[in-house]
């Protein structure tokens, strides 16, 4: 007979990404959440159900979209480029959005509804100026195929891809306080590049950010 | 279908009355007001797992039985039962005739009384008084009271039952923990109004209609009635459900013989205007069309949808069928931003089929998935 599995297993969220767990993370009990492009609804039911929180999600597939209604949690069938926008103000203590930003239409206006509508947006994107990127179009002249970067160009669905100083750069244009961000291999393991951008926008593969907007008069950038 | 149409079969519907009756929007009072109801399954200890079903335009009561008076399987048998989406093991199923309909619950069928409330040994026909999706819902509401129930776990319905739920969280939210309107819309629209139009126009234009008395002469206007079921039947359908079950396809015959030749569509239109005039009252089905056209959620809140779900804690499953052009998923995507904007918890799904607006009656697997799963989830919440 197999051994039964320890109970805290159940919780470890065994089939959660591992960046989903960094983002589940920065978020505190009993806060409201929206989850933009949540998938099946992993993130959304690991915080109603260890966190106590208010999750809600938007998803674009409708097929992920029903398997995360059949299992009860608030998700709706939605497109970020045109739904946030018929959110209220503060409605949410934060908004995510994971790995999601290079595939919607306008990342820009995307970020300025979730700041609109959440107190803090965690944002995560895979990292365009990861050393592998750049060595494949420097050496091969061909657009990079990596395990992150994984379709040919003529395919892709990833059309606003952006490295980690792109990134803090629309932050600083739009007035946006960096209150974390750290870097992660593909499989969402912290790496120790926090101290230096550079060498986090070579190595990271995975980029995460917590944001909020900056309060009248405080200059915008790293917090 | 040139006979006469026999009566309604005599049948005693299971009902409550209240002695002093329901103002209505209009201003008229109906005095008694009579809820014909069924119920399904067991009220827990708590009272805490009623599931309030309310049905469409020609739907009734009998959800999940065989009906007593055209001894067909109950209209929702594949969503309520043991076992099914609505599962009658665990919640306790209640669905309620509408008000001016005509299964038992006061309505143009039924004897008029004064104001009093005395009966005047005639029914109410034409001279019922207008109601509206929120008089329906406050004819339910006395149901429910009566019942002992403060709160619903669930109130669900597709198409005009979609409305009632709609006007059920507006006006009770305190009484709905959650709510679930399926293929329908927080108004209605030009084009569903311009079809009951047509609807109503064949009802009165049949020589049988005698001005709405048609209980003096003992003939109903069944092919009115008839052609307004055969028109509405088919904004139920899509074309691609037209197609796949009838095509071009003659009855009795494989080529055109240009003598008698029936399409098998028209054949079935028929055949679905026929049974019909067997069940339904025509001034009933004026009566319910009419409250539907009225039916604008927006209006009733000052113009703007959202107020009237502002402050809800009620959660939502809001679900549409791709190939339902009469309550598109346009109305839909418009109810969940309303809700949206709201800050409601709410769930939308648009589910993938080619079986057009009555699809929330069909087997569709994902949308009784969907619909079991929200289900379970607001039981979870409320420890059902």
């Amino acid at each position: 007979m197999p051994e039964a599995p320890p109970p805290d297993i159940r919780y470890v969220a065994k089939n959660m990404r591992l960046d989903l767990r960094l983002i589940a993370e920065m978020i505190p009990a009993g806060a409201r959440v929206l989850d933009i492009g949540c998938g099946d609804g992993t993130l959304i039911e690991h915080l109603t159900r260890e966190k106590g929180a208010d999750a809600r999600g938007i998803e674009i597939d409708m097929a992920l979209a029903t398997r995360a209604v059949a299992a009860g949690l608030a998700v709706i069938h939605g497109d970020a480029d045109t739904d946030l926008a018929f959110y209220p103000d503060g409605a949410f203590d934060y908004v995510v959005l994971s790995r999601t930003l290079q595939a919607v239409e306008r990342p820009r206006e995307v970020l300025r509804q979730m700041l609109r509508i959440g107190r803090h947006a965690i944002v995560s994107f895979p990292n365009f100026g990861h050393w592998q990127v750049r060595w494949r179009l420097l050496v091969g002249g061909r657009m990079p195929e990596t395990e992150t970067w994984d379709r040919p160009w003529y395919e892709t669905p990833n059309i606003h891809p952006c490295t980690i100083r792109d990134f803090f750069a629309l932050c600083r244009l739009d007035g946006y306080v960096v209150e974390r961000w750290l870097a992660a291999d593909e499989r969402g393991l912290k790496a120790p590049w926090t101290r230096s951008v550079w060498l986090a926008n070579l190595f990271g593969e995975q980029a995460l950010f917590l944001l909020r907007q900056a309060r009248p008069g405080e200059a915008p950038g790293p917090g | 279908m040139d006979q006469a149409v026999a009566p309604f079969p005599v049948v005693d519907h299971q009902r409550v009355v209240f002695a002093d009756g329901l103002a209505l929007d209009c201003g008229a009072v109906v005095k008694p007001l009579a809820v014909a109801y069924r119920t399904y399954g067991r009220l827990n200890a708590a009272r805490s797992n009623a599931v309030l079903v309310c049905h469409a335009l020609t739907g009734d009561q009998y959800v999940a039985e065989r009906h007593p008076v055209t001894g067909r399987p109950g209209w929702w048998e594949n969503v309520v039962g043991p076992g099914r989406p609505i599962d009658t093991e665990r919640f306790f199923v209640v669905c309620a005739n509408v008000l001016g309909g005509c299964m038992g619950s006061t309505g143009p069928r039924e004897e008029m009384t004064d104001s009093e409330g005395r009966g005047l040994g005639r029914p109410w026909g034409t001279d019922f008084p207008s109601v509206t999706i929120r008089d329906m819902v406050r004819a339910q509401k006395r149901l429910v009271d009566h019942l002992g129930i403060a709160r619903l776990l669930c109130v669900v319905g597709g198409s005009m039952g979609g409305m009632q739920v709609l006007e059920w969280a507006a006006e009770y939210p305190e009484a709905v923990f959650a709510a679930a309107p399926i293929a329908t819309a927080a108004h209605h629209s030009a084009q569903n109004i311009a079809f009951h139009e047509v609807g109503r126009a064949a009802i009165h234009a049949d020589p049988d209609w005698n001005g709405g008395r048609y209980w003096e002469t003992g003939r109903v206007p069944a092919r009115g009635l008839s052609v307004a079921r055969m028109v509405a039947h088919i904004t139920y359908l899509s074309e691609q459900a037209l197609t796949r079950k009838f095509g071009r396809r003659l009855r009795g015959a494989s080529a055109l013989t240009f003598l008698e030749d029936v399409f098998e569509v028209e054949s079935y239109l028929r055949h679905q205007g026929s049974t019909f005039v067997r069940r339904f009252d025509a001034n009933s089905y004026l009566t319910i069309t009419r409250a539907m056209d009225y039916f604008d959620l927006a209006a009733e809140h000052g113009g703007d949808l959202a107020n009237a779900f502002r402050g809800t804690r009620t959660r939502f499953f809001v679900a549409s069928f791709s190939s339902d052009w009469l309550f598109p998923t346009s109305e839909s995507r418009a109810l969940v931003r309303a809700l949206n904007a709201a800050a409601a918890n709410v769930s939308f799904v648009e589910i993938q089929t080619d079986k057009g607006h009555d699809a929330f009656l069909l087997d569709e697997p994902d949308f009784h998935r969907a619909l079991g799963g929200f289900l379970r989830g607001a039981a979870e919440r409320v420890g059902v």
